[in-house]
């Protein structure tokens, strides 16, 4: 086989997939230099640089717990790559089976894949085990979508289905560069044929077989391998996912620059006053502490300037370097208890929730507008046939009476019925115009084969609809050959010549299909449609809208014969095409598509999920906006927008009068559809369209209730950025199941995708059901926030509080930057002695109890706004700090004014007081954080004290030990530890 | 009917399950820890809880701070031990520079440290090529004033109070900390090849005749190289004991305090003292101690006594008295 692929210009292909970011190799590098990329840690680097010990193991410690989590993830990666790359493939090499790994198949090859299996790359499908050269497909892995679909064979190759056969076509394709998009392919193959002139086929996405998708119901078959590893189009979409970030952190690092602004301010007042107070030549260099001649020396401005830095290194620890672990620590675990949640499973689909990102977690307690879609999220998406109007005329098909059908083996009564003929049309067309396939029954059983059908199709619609005439009577019995067969109300066999499927897509909203009618029966010719018929299904198409059914239309036009031949001339060239073909394709799609020639309406129902309405009240009640958007309804004509732009603006501004009259207490709920909303979006050349769009913004925001119908994808991106970019950005979320709904979970703070579908793969989390909304947000998101809100500002609280007495020490030891606590108290304040308790707070609080939560929904709106790391907050954790931190220090000081603390009159140095203050520290720290929480799990307070007395390094050798054998020191702790934390019990109260 | 769109047929028909593993669930495991429904003590915190902590603790600190303030008073009576001390003022022990020049490894008789002493110790390193024992700035600025007590008799003649050396220091730095130089020869052999501090008169290993007190082990230098916290200090430098029960240790009378003066403090502004002070089980004289459990037993109390007060007038005006927070 030839392989001779254009407009591709690298040579080189590797079959391999790499999803992973580092290797064994550049791990330690690689992953170092993306850490100090982050502004904290390369501030951290610069400290360490500046005073090795003390900051160093802080860093060391944040590095590696980093370190570990990111090369944790990565082997995951790495796991799931080997296990793509290594699996064996069969390759048809000089006419024999070849066993192989995956990743050493190159383009061109050609690849034998078994039943069940998935595809190893891009392979265009040649030949298969069946007749008509089809196999089936799910690409449940791919998309989500766990249907099966179909793909062809060109007609040509379908004939090689042995080994030895297929090593004697010569043939090459030609395809596209590879994108992203996985419904779309263009590429031709030509193939070479006994020495004959080259047989041009077109290839579409039909023929081709993605990497990632499974074999299903067919034996085997074989395909050329078009684009192998990171050039398949699985590959190409996991690339580039965007990184977002939470309020939180956005908070955390505006707290970070106050923080750093306070540790500055320190180091310079400090160093100020070191130099007023050396100005006094005694205080300078008394006789008993002289210094060295080279600190003689030394450039006065460089020493204040190294002063000033040695004052920073000090006060460095008021910016807890160990936070961003805690947080990252919190949020990786905290994440657990999400996919954790009984709640969150669903026998159906035997899934719990998903959790792709931990970085949001906290968000999901923050959400100010919910996008939902409607169809699969809010409903469940199985549709159920309701009425269909024929002429005018309603039927209606109850649902009680579809088991009894297949014995009265005829019609349903009608109340009032349309013209046999119209009706038999009617259902003809809802026979065969649709993509359904009949799944082949694996036990021949010739019996039951009409009566037991199952129907497959990528639209549950089609289905819905296929069945719905079968209530009729008209049974879509399957395709042979290329022939529709239906089986019609007389029990006779009707056959249809397919001749071509002009596919429903989201733009068109529309499909056709074309057939040559066999039978003669039908040839009649059908009268036209009067106008006022139209009316009247129009009616009945308006009326079903309004009770929620979706609605589709049924139409039909004759083709001549003639008219044939130039239409298919066309249809195939467009096929054909390698250049433009959606757009050549779509043109002539719509050159058919005219004219045609009403016959009736359908009504589908889908049902609403369970619990659905509840939960968007409980989610009205906690102060959210519910939107809904959705791609529902055929669109109608685009002239009727136009026609109503002149209309437009005195509509909103009508709109905006009657706004200014609403009043608080009255709720409204506002419809738009997607081409009124293009109007309002994208006249961009319309100097007023600023205007339509703060209007409309205005008036959204008055609604609590926002409807925006026949949406098409990028709209709903667009409204979500829209909102998403208003005044305080408030932060948004999106649910959706489809493909349609992914650019707009993308877009939104949280993108929450339905279990098992294609959005789930590109969503931050996944949920079975909608109603799982309610407590993922009301319970979990309310408790994450408060968890990492009280972490983050006790963090801040508490380094201050530790830093503060080592600043007032300062001015008692003439502003030589002496610390008041040991090296190793420095060091570990944050790694041990005080750092598990808020970790096991920060994942275990409950503040609330999670059925409070979920049942007040109102709860909620007490935290929206990132009410707990505002600015009051924040000021009352400082000024808190403040106060204990001067305690701690003050409270020592007077201690210390006596002779001797121990009964037998020895005296205590700099470091008993220092650890007396750490002491004090170490325990209110804790207590305060006892004393916030309600919660208290037993084992959350211990680890600070083990390694206390282990501390024996040389200046602090017994320093410890023999502070406790004071009972005076004893009573100063407890009494400082109470004052400190009596503001906190007083506010109990 | 079997025709029904649903994604559960897709699956059966789909990838092939190993045998059994089909009832293999992905429930997530009900326990208590994974679904968040850990047992947790959660007090509520009401009037009825939060106002008797006020008194108690009203109650509890008020007779401590009473005990302490008492006890601390009481100090003044010179019976049972008196410990004697010296003060500095305005002499920055706590100073970074200062703090740190000193060798921990010289001082633990570490003999390599001794010859070659720790950078840390400039400008008190080496002293005309020798390297000083022991180094540092601490170690050269030792107290070296030399005070001696007398009780004055009827007859204005001196009765020496005999002063105690031994058992001013920490237990852990005399034993463990603080070590002469390995050896049996004598100090002064140990000591070869150093040189003795700048502003010291004798080399270490003559700091006393006892050799149980002499060179690093001298307790002295031991207190005095425990740097103080502040710039105010005190130091412990004799103890007098009690010889027996009967008489008190100093009775009243006139004593006689002679200084052998060496040490200088004008030149950076600084004072010196000397205290006679006995010690109780919370130590020396310290009014703050009590004082201020006094004054927070009280504050809490009063409190309480407020709260009660709101408390019973807001349980007048309203059925529900439970706050919680």
């Amino acid at each position: 086989i030839v392989d001779h692929s254009i407009n591709r210009g690298k040579e080189k292909r590797v079959g391999t997939i790499i999803s992973s970011k580092y290797t064994l190799w550049n791990f330690l590098p690689k992953n170092l230099f993306e850490q100090f990329r982050r502004i904290a840690n390369f501030y951290f680097l610069i400290i360490f640089l500046y005073s090795p010990i003390t900051s160093g193991l802080p860093l060391f410690f944040v590095i590696t717990v980093t370190a570990i989590k990111q090369g944790y993830e990565d082997w995951l990666r790495h796991r799931a790559d080997n296990e793509v790359n290594k699996s064996t493939v069969y390759i048809i090499e000089n006419a024999k089976r070849v066993k192989k790994e995956s990743e050493k198949i190159k383009v061109g090859d050609i690849v034998e894949v078994q039943a069940d299996e998935t595809f190893p790359c891009d392979l265009i499908l040649l030949s298969s085990c069946t007749v008509d050269g089809t196999c089936y497909v799910t690409t449940a892995s791919l998309d989500g979508e766990s249907n099966c679909k179909t793909h062809y064979a060109v007609r040509d190759t379908i004939e090689l289905r042995t080994v030895e056969s297929i090593d004697n076509l010569r043939a090459a394709i030609e395809c596209e560069q590879p994108q992203p998009d996985l419904y779309k392919f263009v590429g031709r193959i030509n193939i070479y044929s006994n020495s004959i002139e080259a047989v041009a086929r077109s290839l579409g996405p039909e023929n081709l077989l993605l990497k990632g998708a499974t074999l299903k119901n067919t034996k085997k078959i074989y395909g050329v391998a078009v684009y192998t590893g990171m050039e398949t189009k699985m590959a190409l979409n996991y690339q580039g996912k965007s990184q977002k970030r939470s309020a939180v952190e956005k908070s955390i690092n505006a707290f970070l620059i106050v923080y750093l602004f306070i540790l500055l301010t320190k180091a310079a007042i400090c160093t100020t006053l070191k130099y007023v107070w050396q100005s006094t030549p005694h205080n300078d260099e008394p006789w008993y502490n002289q210094k060295t001649q080279k600190e003689r020396e030394t450039w006065k401005v460089l020493k204040m300037f190294t002063d000033f830095l040695s004052f920073m290194v000090l006060f460095n620890f008021i910016i807890p370097v160990s936070m961003y672990v805690t947080v990252e620590m919190q949020k990786f675990l905290g994440s657990f208890f999400i996919s954790w949640d009984n709640d969150f499973y669903d026998e159906e689909i035997n899934e719990g929730a998903l959790v792709n990102t931990s970085d949001l977690n906290e968000e999901l307690g923050q959400v100010d507008y919910v996008f939902t879609d409607k169809t699969g999220t809010l409903t469940e998406n199985t549709m159920e046939f309701i009425e269909c109007c024929i002429d005018g005329h309603k039927y209606k098909g109850v649902a009680q009476e579809t088991d009894g059908l297949s014995q009265t083996d005829g019609p349903l009564p009608y109340l009032d019925r349309a013209d046999k003929n119209r009706e038999e049309l009617f259902l003809r067309a809802l026979c065969l115009c649709h993509t359904v396939e009949v799944k082949p029954n694996d036990t021949v059983d010739g019996v039951t084969e009409s009566s037991e059908l199952t129907y497959m199709s990528s639209s549950p619609d089609e289905i819905a609809l296929v069945k719905g005439a079968k209530k009729y009577g008209f049974t879509f019995v399957g395709v042979q050959n290329g022939y529709m067969r239906v089986e019609n109300q007389r029990k006779e066999i009707e056959e249809y010549e397919l001749l071509h499927t002009l596919n429903f897509d989201a733009v068109r909203r529309r499909m056709s299909v074309i057939v040559k009618t066999q039978t003669g029966a039908d040839s009649a010719v059908f009268p036209r449609v009067q106008n006022h018929e139209i009316d009247l299904i129009k009616v009945h198409v308006e009326h079903n809208a309004m009770e929620g059914y979706r609605t589709l239309c049924i139409a039909f036009k004759e083709i001549a014969p003639d008219d044939y031949e130039r239409v298919n001339r066309q249809l195939i060239e467009a096929k054909m095409a390698l250049q433009d073909r959606e757009e050549k394709m779509e043109k002539v799609f719509d050159e058919i598509e005219t004219d045609m020639h009403l016959i009736g309406a359908t009504a589908v129902e889908d049902k609403l999920q369970d619990q659905a309405a509840e939960t968007i009240e409980a989610l009205h009640a906690a102060g959210l906006k519910v939107w809904v958007l959705t791609g529902d309804k055929m669109e109608t004509a685009k002239s009727t927008c136009y026609a109503c732009q002149d209309r437009l603006h005195e509509l909103l501004t009508e709109y905006r009068k009657k706004l200014l009259a609403w009043t608080e207490h009255q709720e409204y709920g506002l419809i738009i559809d997607g081409s009124t909303l293009s109007l309002i979006l994208n006249s961009s050349q319309d100097s007023g369209s600023n205007n339509y769009k703060s209007i409309f913004l205005q008036i959204c925001m008055k609604c609590t209730a926002v409807l925006c119908c026949r949406m098409a994808p990028l709209q709903k991106a667009q409204i979500v950025r829209m909102v998403k970019n208003l005044k305080g950005s408030p932060i948004t979320l999106s649910i959706g199941d489809g493909a349609n709904d992914v650019s707009m979970i993308l877009e939104s703070h949280v993108g929450i995708g339905k279990e098992g579908r294609q959005a789930s793969r590109n969503s931050d989390y996944a949920v079975p059901k909608f109603k799982h909304l309610k407590k993922l947000l009301l319970a979990h998101g309310h408790l994450y926030y408060v968890r990492i809100a009280h972490l983050v500002q006790y963090f801040f609280y508490k380094n201050l509080c530790f830093i503060l007495p080592q600043f007032l020490y300062q001015f008692f030891c003439g502003f030589s930057q002496q610390p008041l606590y040991d090296a190793a108290y420095l060091t570990m304040y944050n790694i041990c002695f005080t750092s598990l308790p808020i970790l096991a707070y920060s994942l275990l609080e409950q503040h609330i109890n999670i059925d409070t939560l979920t049942s007040d929904p109102r709860l909620y709106m007490k935290i929206s706004g990132n009410a707990m790391l505002q600015l009051g907050p924040f000021l009352y954790w400082t000024f808190l700090a403040a106060f204990e931190g001067t305690v701690f220090f003050f409270g020592t000081y007077f201690l210390f004014q006596t002779t001797s603390l121990d009964e037998n009159g020895k005296v205590y140095g700099n470091w008993t007081f220092g650890t007396i203050i750490f002491t004090i520290l170490v325990f209110t720290v804790t207590l305060k954080l006892a004393l916030d929480t309600p919660f208290y799990v037993f084992f959350s307070f211990f680890w600070g004290g083990i390694i206390w007395p282990f501390l024996k390094q040389q200046r602090m050798y017994f320093v410890f030990a023999q502070m406790l054998s004071s009972v005076s020191v004893w009573l100063t702790i407890i009494l400082l530890i109470f004052v400190s934390l009596s503001p906190r019990c007083s506010g109990l109260y | 009917m079997a025709m029904n769109y649903n994604a559960k047929d897709e699956v059966d028909g789909g990838p092939p399950c190993p045998p059994g593993g089909t009832a293999k669930t992905r429930r997530p495991d009900n326990t208590a820890f994974k679904q968040q429904r850990l047992p947790a003590w959660q007090p509520i915190l009401t009037a009825g809880t939060v106002l008797p902590t006020f008194f108690i603790i009203g109650l509890i600190f008020i007779p401590i701070g009473i005990g302490i303030f008492v006890t601390s008073n009481n100090i003044r009576e010179i019976e049972g031990n008196v410990f004697m001390y010296y003060g500095l003022s305005n002499f920055y022990q706590n100073h970074r520079r200062y703090v740190k020049s000193r060798d921990d490894g010289q001082l633990n008789g570490d003999p390599s440290a001794l010859l070659n002493p720790s950078k840390e110790c400039e400008p008190y390193r080496r002293n005309e090529d020798k390297p000083i024992a022991p180094c540092g700035a601490i170690a050269n600025s030792m107290f070296n004033d030399t005070l001696e007590l007398f009780q004055v008799g009827n007859a204005s003649d001196l009765t020496p109070i005999p002063l105690k050396k031994k058992g001013i220091a920490w237990w852990t730095d005399k034993n463990v900390k603080f070590r002469n130089p390995p050896g049996t020869d004598p100090l002064e052999e140990r000591f070869k090849g150093t040189t003795k501090p700048v502003n010291w008169v004798k080399p270490v290993y003559m700091l006393d005749s006892d050799e149980d007190n002499n060179g690093f082990i001298n307790e002295d230098f031991i207190v005095w190289m425990r740097t103080a916290a502040l710039p105010t200090f005190r130091k412990l430098y004799r103890l007098i004991e009690r010889k027996n029960d009967l008489h008190p240790t100093l009775p009243a009378g006139r004593y006689y305090l002679n200084i052998t003066y060496n040490y200088p403090v004008h030149s950076f502004d600084g004072r010196k003292r000397m205290i006679l002070s006995t010690i109780s089980w919370m130590g020396g004289k310290n009014p703050f101690l009590g004082i201020a459990y006094i004054t927070i037993g009280s504050i809490s109390f009063l409190l309480g006594v407020v709260l009660l007060v709101i408390n019973h007038k807001y349980r007048n005006s309203s059925n529900t008295a439970d706050i919680t927070i």
